[in-house]
């Protein structure tokens, strides 16, 4: 569904076959961890067996000792940083956490963190090696929820952490509350009081993986010149690059990062957490290290998105919702960061909220540091909003969806944080899910239900830089520094083939290390089609340009009279003058030289993006099994470059989203263990338990881009938890408040098992 | 991971042989328990035994009198793919083609389920409920006693030191009987059992009333359990909801789970009615298709 005049685009919108389709199919396509080099050896990570606990002494002797092993090392081998904050792209932390994450310092705050790394000839030496390190440990009682955390007697994870209060002060205790933020508009109180209808609920979310395929990895090669290079699988080379210069204190200059294929992130491979450690076992031990981890090690210690407690409550007159007052605590793990903020920004903005009230705690607790996760922050708050949506719908005998039109936000309306939307879709987003022949057809049979939600996310901007050199025969290959997680190789590229008028087979898309083009940002924040996409975009510009300047040189003429168009150029009052792109290129030599074109931005109007899903379900009451019958997904993606990959980021979106609905938690013992650390229980979605997703692609051109293009890959995870909770509250009569909404929940809940 | 020796007996004899060289064994038969185990850490061995090679082990045949003698490393895809078995004892195809995917199917075995002892193992209620037994043997010749007799607790059996699995061993089933094993799982796919039930009931020459019946539950307890008195209860009654819903009940009454990351107490009792329940009516079926 278009919702204006498309340009008459004759590359964008068409589905060509991935650049980098063919190595991956073929397993030719290089990972983390298919990095071999001469003379490199192995390592191994030694990680807390507790999850809170005083870290007394550390005795690496014996390891030393050990046959094989080349170099031992721990938190004291790193420099000591500052409390700078290190902007990631998608999520921030200070220098110095980010320090002590990477090796425990005083404290070992989670199961699983690290305590000491081992390089040694081979692996079975180094896993040897790790338990021969004597570690005396004094075990503190762990803190695993929000609301213990939260408590005036809770044990605290950091004594000198004080809460960042709304008024910006310190808290005058110590807490393990790291930051509360306000926002506050209009009046609560009064339109709450002058009400129809309030529905007030708490909800609960479980910590959860984006459960990528591919375990972290980092290689490490200190050359003895003091020069470092890291291979990794990163979705960002250069805030790798960033992070281990402020961690173990080198100019940026003196790394260069080579980003390998990755295999899935999902938010997850921003931080960094093996190639500082591999970077200083290489410096002690002089050759390359590799480290990689396990699946275990992957749920324990890198980062997963927050669990946390919610409590909303809305008020409705005339059907309008008048007011909002809600209240968000994050668990951010081991140390402050949770998206809490990315939450309560988002959870209100598909709607026009006059009055509301929303507090935003960052809650450390005995977990690993949250990572970002496909719009952090918001499928948890959206969970908690949506559902109170829906009831209130409910309450007011409004259709879902026309209540969800009847309320929504539209170009102009302010957001809670008071910023106005500029062009959105959300209108037109809501109606596509309206019209969808699935919403259309009626839900039949007994146990059944159909649910609804909508979400937003900002989508983020950034900087991105890109180069292209124009070959003798017309081709151009694209020089990029985003590494490719979803397509973007072949989304960019058919944005220069767009700008420039050529076939996308004639540019050749390669993404390079750090040393090798400018500084891009994270491919993260769903921008790296948009903004990168702009930065194609000014290099077509940009060759378009020389190319007339060539052009009116050849023809002896002025550079006003040359015009570029349709993939050529031309004199534009003398007709017999014209030249095809690839015959310009052919005379690069004579021309000037060889012709390169360049684009660098600051994207800054990303265009947020809005979704609608409709989910039916089925759910077995006496085994409390939930179905998913049929799933559909509208949403505003702006422009669709490549719409085959579109959809599958809005499928992939929804998939993780069920996932998370229905059975992914991370599951603690009282002793602060995950005892589900492997993909047998952590139970993602396999194919079996999927329908086929319905995607509807609505396009509400971004005026911020030339294309119109807006990010879409994180937003589709954000509707479908709430969807799914209502449909199984339609299905059942009963609300289910707490995640995952799992068969144990759901049989626990309806016949009031304990 | 330490080094392990690996040894490939051709003959139950040299298997014997194997056992009583001083050092500490683990049996390989599809390796799809043992090996992910000793990756692990979860298991340390000197040595690996492999079972794959023993001709008693590797085939299996149909009794004069209708039994079906199963050797213990044969594996789940040659059974469900031969016709015959498929006809004469849907439930060993029901437990045969739920354990793992076509892979695991390929290489794993009952020897490989029932010596793993896992309170949860897919094919034990399955086997209890149809009555079957094991051929354990060992240099000091071999002895035969029921499936339900072998477990003493999560991972441990009743197995000597110097004694293997030769035959899972399915009598002859009644005339008009009929059995099913199902299990619940939170997904559709690659899980381990909440809770799983085999039933079989025998109905009289009428079909109208029933004359013997056997319940076997798995995972509510350390190890699988026969509950004999809930299949006692049936004995001598119609197959109603209300008889099936009373041995359902008793059967919940034998469970005795524990909580963890893959269920509740309370939801484990609960399964244990549901499953039960639901696993009479399909064994009824097919009883009277019989
Ligand atoms: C991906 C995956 C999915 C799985 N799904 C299921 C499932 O759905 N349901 C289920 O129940 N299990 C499942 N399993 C577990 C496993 O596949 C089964 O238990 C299988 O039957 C084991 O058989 P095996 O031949 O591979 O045994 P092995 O791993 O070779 O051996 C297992 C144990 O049995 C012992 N053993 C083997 N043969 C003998 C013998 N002749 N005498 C005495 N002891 C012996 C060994 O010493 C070892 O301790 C799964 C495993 C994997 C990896």
């Amino acid at each position: 569904m278009t919702t204006t005049e498309k340009p008459d685009y004759k590359v964008i919108g068409t589905r060509p076959i991935r650049p980098d389709g063919v190595e991956k199919v073929t397993g030719k396509a290089l990972y983390g961890a298919d990095i071999h080099l001469p003379d490199l050896v192995q390592g191994a990570v030694l990680r807390s067996p507790h999850a809170h606990a005083r870290i007394l002494s550390i005795d690496t002797s014996a390891a030393e000792a050990m046959p094989g092993v080349l170099a031992v090392v721990t938190h004291s081998d790193l420099p000591v940083v500052a409390d700078k904050v290190l902007d990631m792209g998608e999520g921030a932390s200070t220098a110095s956490d980010m320090s002590k994450n990477v090796l425990a310092a005083d404290k070992a705050l989670y199961r699983g963190h690290a305590v000491a790394g081992v390089a040694a000839t081979n692996v079975h030496d180094a896993l040897t090696a790790i338990e021969a390190i004597k570690v005396e440990y004094e075990v503190l009682p762990p803190v695993l929820n929000v609301q213990d955390a939260m408590r005036d007697d809770a044990p605290l994870l950091d004594a000198s952490r004080h809460t960042r209060t709304p008024t910006g002060e310190e808290s005058e205790n110590a807490s393990n509350v790291a930051a509360h933020n306000r926002f506050e508009g209009g009046d609560v109180e009064a339109a709450f009081a002058d009400a129809d209808i309030v529905v007030e609920r708490e909800f609960d979310t479980k910590m959860v993986h984006q459960g990528y395929i591919e375990p972290h990895n980092g290689t490490a090669n200190w050359n003895s010149d003091g020069t470092l290079t890291v291979w990794t699988s990163t979705q960002g080379a250069f805030a790798v690059r960033g992070a281990l210069a402020e961690l173990l204190q080198l100019p940026v200059s003196r790394i260069r990062v080579i980003p390998m294929e990755i295999g899935g992130g999902f938010g997850g491979k921003i931080g960094v957490y093996l190639e500082p450690v591999a970077a200083l076992l290489s410096r002690k031990c002089g050759r390359p290290v590799q480290l990689t981890m396990d699946r275990t090690d992957v749920f324990q210690a890198t980062g997963p998105t927050s669990g946390g407690h919610m409590r909303g409550k809305i008020a409705v007159k005339d059907g309008k919702i008048t007011a909002a007052e809600v209240s968000l605590a994050f668990e951010a793990g081991a140390f402050p960061g949770s998206p809490v903020m990315a939450g309560a920004m988002c959870m209100l903005s598909p709607y026009e909220v006059e009055n509301f009230k929303v507090d935003a705690y960052d809650v450390v607790v005995n977990k690993p540091k949250v990572a970002a996760y496909r719009a952090p922050g918001a499928p948890n708050a959206s969970f908690c909003v949506e559902q109170l949506i829906d009831e209130l719908a409910r309450e007011t005998g409004a259709d879902p969806l026309q209540f969800r039109l009847s309320n929504s936000a539209r170009e102009g309306t302010r957001m809670i944080t008071g910023v106005a939307h500029p062009r959105i879709g959300q209108e037109e987003t809501v109606q596509a899910a309206q019209a969808s022949d699935h919403y259309q057809s009626p839900i039949e049979g007994p146990n059944r239900g159909r649910g609804v939600a909508g979400g937003f996310w900002f989508n983020a901007g950034m900087q991105s830089s890109v180069v292209a050199s124009v070959n003798p025969d017309g081709t151009v290959n694209l020089i990029e520094g985003s590494t490719d997680i979803g397509g973007t190789r072949a989304a960019l590229a058919m944005q220069l083939a767009e700008t420039l008028g050529i076939e996308y087979d004639s540019v050749r898309p390669t993404v390079v290390d750090t040393d090798s083009v400018g500084h891009n940002d994270v491919t993260g924040g769903s921008r790296t089609a948009y903004a990168s996409g702009q930065a194609v975009y000014e290099a077509g510009l940009d060759i378009q340009q020389q190319m007339v300047a060539r052009a009116a040189q050849l023809w002896e003429c002025e550079a006003e009279d040359v015009e570029y168009a349709d993939g050529g150029l031309r004199h534009t009052s003398d007709s017999e003058k014209t030249m095809t792109f690839a015959e310009l290129a052919g005379k690069q030599m004579e021309t000037g030289g060889p012709l390169q074109g360049r684009g660098s931005v600051v994207a800054r109007s990303p265009g947020a993006a809005f979704g609608v899903h409709v989910v039916d379900v089925e759910v077995d009451p006496d085994t409390g099994k939930v179905d998913i019958l049929r799933y559909t997904i509208a949403q505003d993606v702006g422009t669709a470059v490549h719409p085959a990959y579109v959809e599958g980021q809005m499928q992939g979106g929804v998939v993780q989203g069920i996932g998370w609905a229905l059975n992914e938690e991370y599951y603690y013992g009282e002793d602060g263990r995950m005892e589900n650390a492997s993909f047998l229980d952590y139970r993602m979605p396999t194919s079996l338990d999927l329908p086929m997703i319905d995607t509807i692609i609505v396009e509400v051109p971004n005026p911020g881009h030339p294309f119109g293009v807006r990010g879409v890959g994180e937003v589709p995870i954000v509707p479908p938890l709430a969807a799914i909770a209502n449909a199984v509250h339609d299905a059942t009569g009963h609300r289910f408040t707490e995640l995952p909404i799992s068969p144990r929940r759901v049989v626990e809940e309806l016949h009031n098992l304990q | 991971m330490k080094e392990i020796d690996y040894l490939a007996p051709s003959s139950l004899g040299e298997a014997y042989a194997a056992l009583q060289n001083g050092k500490t064994s683990a049996f390989l038969a599809g390796g799809t328990d043992i090996i992910v185990q000793l990756r692990e850490g979860r298991k340390e061995v000197d040595q690996l035994i492999d079972v794959k090679h023993i001709p008693e082990l590797v085939s299996y045949a149909w009794t004069d009198d209708g039994g079906l003698v199963i050797g213990a490393s044969v594996p789940f895809a040659e059974i469900y793919e031969d016709d015959e078995i498929v006809r004469r004892l849907p439930c060993v195809i029901d437990c045969a083609t739920l354990v793992g995917g076509i892979q695991i199917q390929s290489r794993a075995c009952f020897g490989g389920n029932i010596g793993n002892s896992g309170p949860a193992a897919d094919t034990v209620p399955a086997l209890i409920a149809l009555g079957a037994t094991l051929t354990l043997g060992s240099a000091d010749g071999a002895r035969d006693l029921p499936l339900e007799d072998f477990f003493t607790g999560p991972g441990q059996n009743v197995l000597g030191p110097g004694e293997l699995i030769i035959t899972v061993n399915i009598p002859p089933q009644p005339a008009n009987s009929g059995s099913f094993f199902h299990r619940f799982i939170p997904r559709n796919e690659m899980d381990i059992a909440v809770v799983n039930v085999g039933a079989r009931i025998d109905l009289d020459a009428g079909g109208e009333r029933i004359e013997g019946a056997r319940i076997s539950v798995g995972a509510v307890a350390p190890v699988p359990l026969f509950v004999a008195a809930a299949g006692d209860a049936l004995v001598g009654e119609t197959p109603t909801e209300d008889s099936f819903a009373r041995a359902a009940d008793i059967a919940a009454e034998a469970a005795t789970p524990i909580t963890d990351m893959r269920g509740s107490i309370a939801q484990r009792v609960h399964l244990t009615r549901v499953l039960t329940y639901r696993a009479l009516d399909r064994a009824l079926e097919r009883a009277r298709e019989a």
